[in-house]
């Protein structure tokens, strides 16, 4: 593809341009944070010391500033003694990546130091625990009105003003409410989330439902849909994968929620972990936990986008891989699934 | 009015023995859709405008109607009162001799941006309306089908309507508002969208599903040919307000066909329309646009 084609407006990408950018995207973060690490003249702005010489104070591996190692030095040399020596270093808040990605493996199997503390799959467990139940709460609630709110114009103009003015309420504000009225453990921690979610949700699901096509309601007039059934069988599904998406989102959403959530009452789950790390200084564990959390997203994110596409085949002209390939097992030696037959008038 | 007199062309209203015999039978058939002093006004910023005045018709049954007109003179906001998706100021429609509104599957209508339902597959679209009318899932089914067939996308049942091309989604729009088994099929520009040669397959389409199912049409042009090819009679109305100009019974005989397109009776209702549709003397001057010359000298295409 031409360069001036690549760069044109709402032009979409050939699968291989776009597989070399995802890429990109991810490895020029990466690169940058190498660079930092391993190029010593980079920034690094402390020296680790190798022999103390005679500097009184210093220890092998002690850390410290390039101006005072250099003082100490000239000060050890101005009294006949020997200059210490040491290599140039980076804060201990900025591990390298290949020791994060040691310890991605280590903090999995460093034994919490306290009784009672717990293994970093069990603090994850527990934070997707709680987003999870936050989430659906909210969903279960959120999304029926939402729906509701987006179709009737009465419903909306009770319910929505209210939200509106309560979702400028920083979630977190509750925290303490929470704790009074759901006590110190896992209830407060879901309602912040829910608190989080719940008033966007409504208004995102609302907004959504507006949009729909008013030519399609009339087309399902003159069928014959009473008004009911116009809300269940011609609204909801005319913005279902738009209802889809936004949930997605919204599931995002959710998780930026869960730090502040975890700190109310007994701080717990991840938070508690990274919390928990930092305080040993442990600050790869701390960069591979919160690297944890993005990538439990990432994955779950596309895991949704993925059963998305089987939900709603009609938003695609293409079949996808995967049916595909159900196609092809279920017509058991069959040749793939028939693809769509070339349009004609 | 009389029409001028046009060397070489006969009066447009001169009907030929079995055109005249066919009209006299269809007035004896009962009418199916009657509306009486039908009027529209909206609101506008500078009063109420109105759309519609004073609107009169009756349509017996199995008669295939035409309404065309110039742009804004009241076409689609006829139709969709008719439709029940919107209530006329003054007057009043009946079904069958029974007064009617708001929207009922007895009045099926095809829309020109075909309003398929994207998230359901050719036969699910067409069983909507089945559906909607208590019809069991599997009778729905066997009913879509055949519906299916006779719009000819057999082959087409489990596509979804962005699989299709722009003439056979409008054929499932058809077989869909035909399903309902409505009195009256309403159709509003329902073929604007397509290129010319698509286009009149499907006017062709239409007469032949017309001729095989028992049902009313009123269908809404501004396609003069399109409106001679297709019609009984013509409702020709005029803008500001919209008012019947003239009802003209097409003296072009049945069955039809493309090469009846240069016969004298077509020829003579085209000369009649395009009198009432475009009134200005054509040897009037045209006006100039303002237009600054924006090529260089020289540089000429005429
Ligand atoms: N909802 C509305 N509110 C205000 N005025 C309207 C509304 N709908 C239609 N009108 C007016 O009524 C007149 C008739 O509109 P209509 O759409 O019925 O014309 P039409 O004959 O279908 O035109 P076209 O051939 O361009 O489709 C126009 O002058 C239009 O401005
Ligand atoms: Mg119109």
């Amino acid at each position: 593809m031409p360069r001036s084609r690549r760069f044109a407006i709402g032009q979409p990408l050939a699968p291989r341009p776009r597989l070399v950018l995802t890429l990109l995207s991810f490895l020029a973060p990466l690169l940058a944070w190498g660079l930092v690490s391993y190029v010593p003249w980079i920034w690094h702005p402390l020296i680790r010391v190798g022999s103390p010489g005679d500097v009184a104070w210093f220890q092998p591996g002690l850390l410290v500033e390039r101006r005072v190692f250099a003082e100490e030095n000239a000060k050890a040399v101005a009294a006949g003694g020997h200059a210490a020596n040491g290599t140039r270093a980076n804060p201990i808040f900025l591990p390298a990546p290949h020791e994060v990605g040691q310890a991605f493996y280590t903090a999995f199997h460093t034994k919490p130091l306290l009784r009672g503390d717990l293994w970093l799959h069990e603090s994850l467990a527990l934070s997707i625990k709680t987003i999870f139940w936050g989430f659906l709460l909210s969903s279960l609630f959120g999304v029926p009105l939402g729906i509701l709110c987006g179709a009737y114009a009465p419903i909306s103009r009770f319910a929505e003003p209210v939200i509106d003015f309560v979702r400028y309420m920083p979630a977190p504000a509750f925290g303490a409410l929470a704790v009074a009225v759901l006590g110190i453990y896992d209830a407060p921690k879901v309602a912040i989330i829910f608190i989080g979610t719940f008033f966007q949700q409504v208004l995102v699901i609302a907004n959504t439902v507006r949009r729909h096509d008013p030519a399609l309601i009339e087309a399902a007039q003159t069928l014959g849909a009473s008004p009911r059934r116009l809300l269940l069988r011609v609204i909801v599904p005319s913005c279902i994968v738009d209802l889809y998406n936004d949930q997605r989102i919204l599931l995002g959403w959710a998780w930026t929620y869960l730090i502040v959530a975890e700190v109310v009452g007994v701080s717990s789950g991840i938070t508690f972990f990274i919390n928990q790390q930092a305080k040993y200084r442990n600050f790869d564990n701390v960069y591979a936990a919160i690297i944890i959390i993005g990538v439990i997203g990432l994955a779950t994110d596309q895991l949704l986008a993925l059963i998305g596409r089987q939900l709603f085949p009609w938003k695609h002209t293409r079949p996808s891989r995967l049916s595909l390939l159900l196609g092809r097992l279920s017509v058991g030696r069959a040749t793939a699934a028939p693809s769509s037959p070339p349009a004609s008038p | 009015m009389t029409a001028p007199s046009s060397p070489g062309l006969p009066d447009y209203r001169a009907q030929s023995p079995a055109v005249a015999e066919r009209f006299r039978k269809l007035q004896e058939r009962p009418v199916v859709l009657e509306i009486e002093h039908l009027g529209r006004q909206f609101p506008g910023q500078a009063g109420p405008v109105t759309a519609l005045r004073d609107i009169s018709l009756k349509i017996h049954r199995r008669e295939l109607v035409c309404v065309i007109g110039p742009s804004g003179c009241g076409k689609s906001t006829l139709i969709r009162i008719i439709a029940g998706l919107d209530d006329p100021s003054t007057g009043r429609m009946l079904v069958d001799g029974k007064e009617t509104s708001g929207p009922c599957p007895e009045r099926g209508m095809v829309f020109q941006g075909y309003t398929l339902f994207p998230w359901l597959s050719v036969k699910r679209n067409i069983m909507f309306g089945l559906e909607m009318g208590g019809m069991a899932r599997d009778q729905a089914d066997a009913e879509a089908r055949q519906w299916i067939d006779l719009v000819g996308l057999t082959k087409f049942a489990n596509n979804y309507p962005h699989q299709l091309s722009g003439g056979m989604k409008q054929r499932v729009a058809i077989a869909r508002a035909l399903a309902p088994n409505p009195r009256v099929l309403l159709m509003d520009e329902p073929f604007g969208a397509l290129d010319a040669q698509t286009r009149a397959q499907m006017q062709a389409h239409l007469l032949e599903i017309w001729r095989n199912v028992d049902v009313t049409i009123l269908f809404i042009t501004h396609d003069l040919d399109e409106a001679i090819f297709l019609a009984d009679r013509i409702v020709v109305l005029k803008a500001h307000p919209g008012e019947v100009q003239e009802i003209i019974e097409v003296p072009v005989p049945r069955p039809r066909h493309l090469s009846q397109v240069t016969s004298p009776e077509f020829l003579a209702t085209r000369r009649r329309l395009d009198e009432l549709i475009h009134p200005r003397d054509v040897h009037a001057p045209v006006e100039k646009l303002p237009i600054v010359r924006l090529t260089q000298a020289g540089d000429d295409v005429e």
